[in-house]
């Protein structure tokens, strides 16, 4: 990992700007009035800069360097001055905490600059209880009839955050839930960000094997962290016929799951 | 090195193969899970990756002395070594040294780097029988395949295959023979190859490592083949690439605890196997000549560049284990030697970038990878700079170009991209019949449903709440 500051003791209400990521402003808004939700239920004040689009990912993973760093310039300015940065997104998180430090390696204005703002920003769990010290987020409305939810951590924020404790330890709190584990959990589910436009076939033949995978793991719910991957994974499952219901972590701790999943008719 | 440059077409074709299919549900799951399990019970695991590490980091530093010392001490025991530019060098090479001993049949154990130069084709051409020992090269030889994994070149095929290659190959065989099991095609190939061994005029070996402080080439196999390839003809040829070397005994030591469990979740290969020099008068056997044949073949042009912590492979295989992409559609798909992730970044850098174009992007950069290899080599970043590579030589479509050209302005004008998002978020609220006329989406459509976009942005209720 490349930020160099170890975590902060947070002021007690942090100013903290959400990185919404273009996936849940345009497909899933919900996850982003969630976050909200959480952040301010942990004392935050909550703003969301105007000038944000995209965190440049697609430029960067597919070679274009130069757009990838005019972008994240952008972010930089756009995100400058708040206490934390938080994204409800591994990969989003992860571009900026892990990526912009490099995209800037050798650059001595934007360099210093990246690598500032890689420090202040997390994935939006990570935040809650590494920085907030949350174990308990969930208010009564987080309604859960008995179910066995499944995790699937994203490879970006279990590989390049190390996010895997976080979710589990917030969901341990909500009543009726019990959390598991399955045979794929830490196995790319096969979206990959522009492979899924790329190589469709290859990353059908992906998910399809996390679905095997998740056929010998009994459950109701799958629940993760990244929309991309969930999308990709509710897309197969409800073309599959499953009745497995996909969730973000997010919108399971703010509201529960009576409103429809991701891929259910809302 | 010759790289076929269509993954594409081939990954299709390797998904509709449902032997290919079966082949590679059986490889995904062993390795991994024997892996794992290897690496739960060693509990300085993660230290001794930091130590095979700074090993592999410390000889790359200085790779030209650590060579020079190999060199000096493989002539003090008798041996001789030939430094080659290029493949074409070493077929040459490999071919002057059997015509000066006169063989005719040439015993091979498994060796990547013999696949990298095309070696059997060359000396067939040139008279020479090669005689592969390995059982898996020994199958592919007699398929006519290029390996389809550098630790398990067979493993895409059956055992039905297999006995179905033997049947047309052994034709001198009973042919009501009983090959159903894999003990049974494991009896028939020893019996054949024993013969091969006892009378090959000369043998080849790969090397795992090789090392400075004495001279030695270290090879590790499950079967022994490789040592009955090195020990019973009179000629003994090493083939290897120049970073194979490391300083001392100790440093082997280590790689090779990290190396099995890696590779095949093994403690410690079946066979390790150290050879110095030729035959001396008080030994019992070994061969009477030992040559070492090195291959840089592009190695050292990644010295000091941004591939450098490449060189630090030490062809475990557990890259290509641990890649979703690989085992979707197998090694051949991504017509090279060196398939999977290491094959991905190595490809383009011994063929170019040119033909091996696709290589970089058949990656999720999941990075799985990264985190199974031994040696800890950022093969994500690797990978993302061969992109950077393609993308600057224009090696991409135009319609990538387009729409990444498209994205990024959007994305640098937030009222613009704005409006985009809250068209993009109507349109996606939309039925399939809808979605397949969005670029790009038909494809998953095919297959997967696209779950609905809720209809307006976030930024856009945002602002109608908060703003
Ligand atoms: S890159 Fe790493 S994991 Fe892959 S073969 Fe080389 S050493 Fe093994």
């Amino acid at each position: 990992m490349t930020n160099a500051d170890a975590p902060r003791t947070p002021p007690d209400h942090p100013r903290v700007a959400l990185l919404v990521t273009c996936l849940v402003d345009v497909m899933r808004p919900q996850i982003g009035f969630a976050a909200v939700q959480l952040l301010e239920r942990a004392g935050c004040i909550v703003e969301v800069p105007e000038a944000q689009t995209c965190c440049g990912q697609p430029a960067y993973n597919s070679g274009d360097r130069a757009d990838a760093q005019k972008i994240a310039k952008d972010v930089i300015e756009a995100f400058a001055g708040f206490d934390y940065v938080v994204a409800p997104s591994g990969s989003c998180a992860g571009m900026v905490r892990a990526h912009f430090p490099e995209l800037f390696a050798n650059d001595p204005v934007w360099g210093p600059k990246a690598a500032e703002l890689s420090a202040r920003t997390y994935e939006l769990t990570q935040f809650l209880v590494d920085i907030m010290g949350c174990k308990n987020i969930v208010t009564a409305d987080a309604s859960v009839k008995t179910a066995i939810a499944i995790y699937h951590d994203s490879c970006s924020g279990l590989r390049e955050l190390g996010i895997k404790a976080q979710p589990r330890t917030l969901l341990k709190a909500v009543p009726g839930l019990a959390v598991r584990d399955y045979s794929g959990s830490e196995t790319c589910c096969g979206f990959g960000g522009t492979f899924c436009i790329k190589y469709p076939d290859v990353s059908d033949r992906i998910v399809t094997q996390r679905l095997a995978d998740l056929a010998r793991t009994p459950g109701n719910l799958l629940l993760g962290g990244d929309l991309g991957c969930l999308m990709n994974l509710a897309g197969k499952l409800s073309r599959e016929g499953s009745p497995l219901r996909v969730f973000h972590v997010a919108e399971v701790l703010a509201g529960g799951t009576d409103g429809a999943s991701i891929g259910e008719e809302g | 090195m010759h790289v076929t440059t269509d993954f594409p077409a081939a990954a299709k074709k390797a998904l509709a193969d449902p032997s290919l299919q079966a082949a590679l549900a059986r490889m995904r799951n062993g390795f991994v899970t024997a892996r794992a399990t290897a690496v739960a019970r060693l509990p300085e695991f993660e230290d001794l990756r930091d130590r095979a590490q700074a090993i592999r980091d410390h000889v790359l530093q200085n790779l030209d002395a650590y060579l020079e010392r190999f060199e000096a001490n493989v002539i003090a025991a008798g041996g001789q070594v030939h430094w080659c530019r290029d493949a074409a060098e070493a077929r040459q090479t490999v071919l002057n040294i059997l015509r000066q001993t006169g063989a005719k049949t040439f015993a091979k154990g498994k060796s990547m780097v013999g696949e990298e130069i095309e070696l059997n084709p060359y000396l067939e051409a040139n008279g020479v029988r090669p005689i592969e020992t390995d059982l898996g090269e020994y199958i592919i030889q007699l398929r006519h395949e290029t390996p389809s994994h550098i630790i398990a070149p067979a493993t895409h095929v059956s055992k039905e295959q297999v006995a179905e290659v033997f049947r047309a190959a052994h034709g001198h065989l009973d042919v009501g023979r009983p090959l159903e099991t894999p003990d049974s095609l494991l009896a028939e190939a020893r019996e054949i190859l024993r013969k091969e061994f006892l009378s090959a005029d000369a043998g080849m070996t790969g090397a795992n490592f090789l090392i400075a402080e004495t001279g030695t080439s270290v090879i590790v196999t499950n079967e022994g083949n490789g040592d009955l390839s090195q020990t019973v003809p009179k000629t003994h040829i090493v083939l290897a690439g120049i970073e194979k070397v490391v300083p001392t005994l100790d440093d082997v030591s280590v790689l090779l605890r990290v190396l099995a469990r890696s590779a095949t979740g093994q403690e410690i290969s079946t066979y390790t196997t150290f050879s110095t020099g030729p035959k001396r008068a008080t030994d019992m056997d070994g061969p009477q000549h030992y040559h070492v044949v090195l291959l840089d073949n592009g190695r050292s042009a990644l010295l000091g560049g941004q591939f450098h912590d490449m060189l630090r492979c030490i062809r475990c295989g557990a890259c290509l284990n641990h890649c979703p992409v690989y085992g979707a559609v197998g090694g051949h798909a991504y017509g090279s030697v060196y398939p999977g992730p290491m094959g991905s970044v190595l490809s383009p850098a011994f063929a170019g970038i040119e033909a091996a174009k696709h290589l970089p992007h058949a990656s999720t950069l999941c990075g799985a990878c990264e985190a199974a290899c031994p040696v800890r080599i950022p093969l994500p970043k690797m990978l993302r700079a061969w992109r950077d590579i393609s993308f600057e030589r224009g090696l991409v479509t135009q319609r990538s170009k387009l729409g990444l050209a498209l994205w990024s302005f959007a994305a640098r004008n937030p009222a613009l991209y704005r409006m985009g998002a809250a068209i993009a978020a109507k349109i996606l609220q939309k039925p399939r019949a809808i979605l397949r006329l969005v670029p790009g989406l038909s494809g998953w459509l095919a297959t997967r449903d696209f779950p609905a976009a809720q209809g307006k942005t976030f930024m856009a209720q945002w602002k109608a709440k908060r703003g």
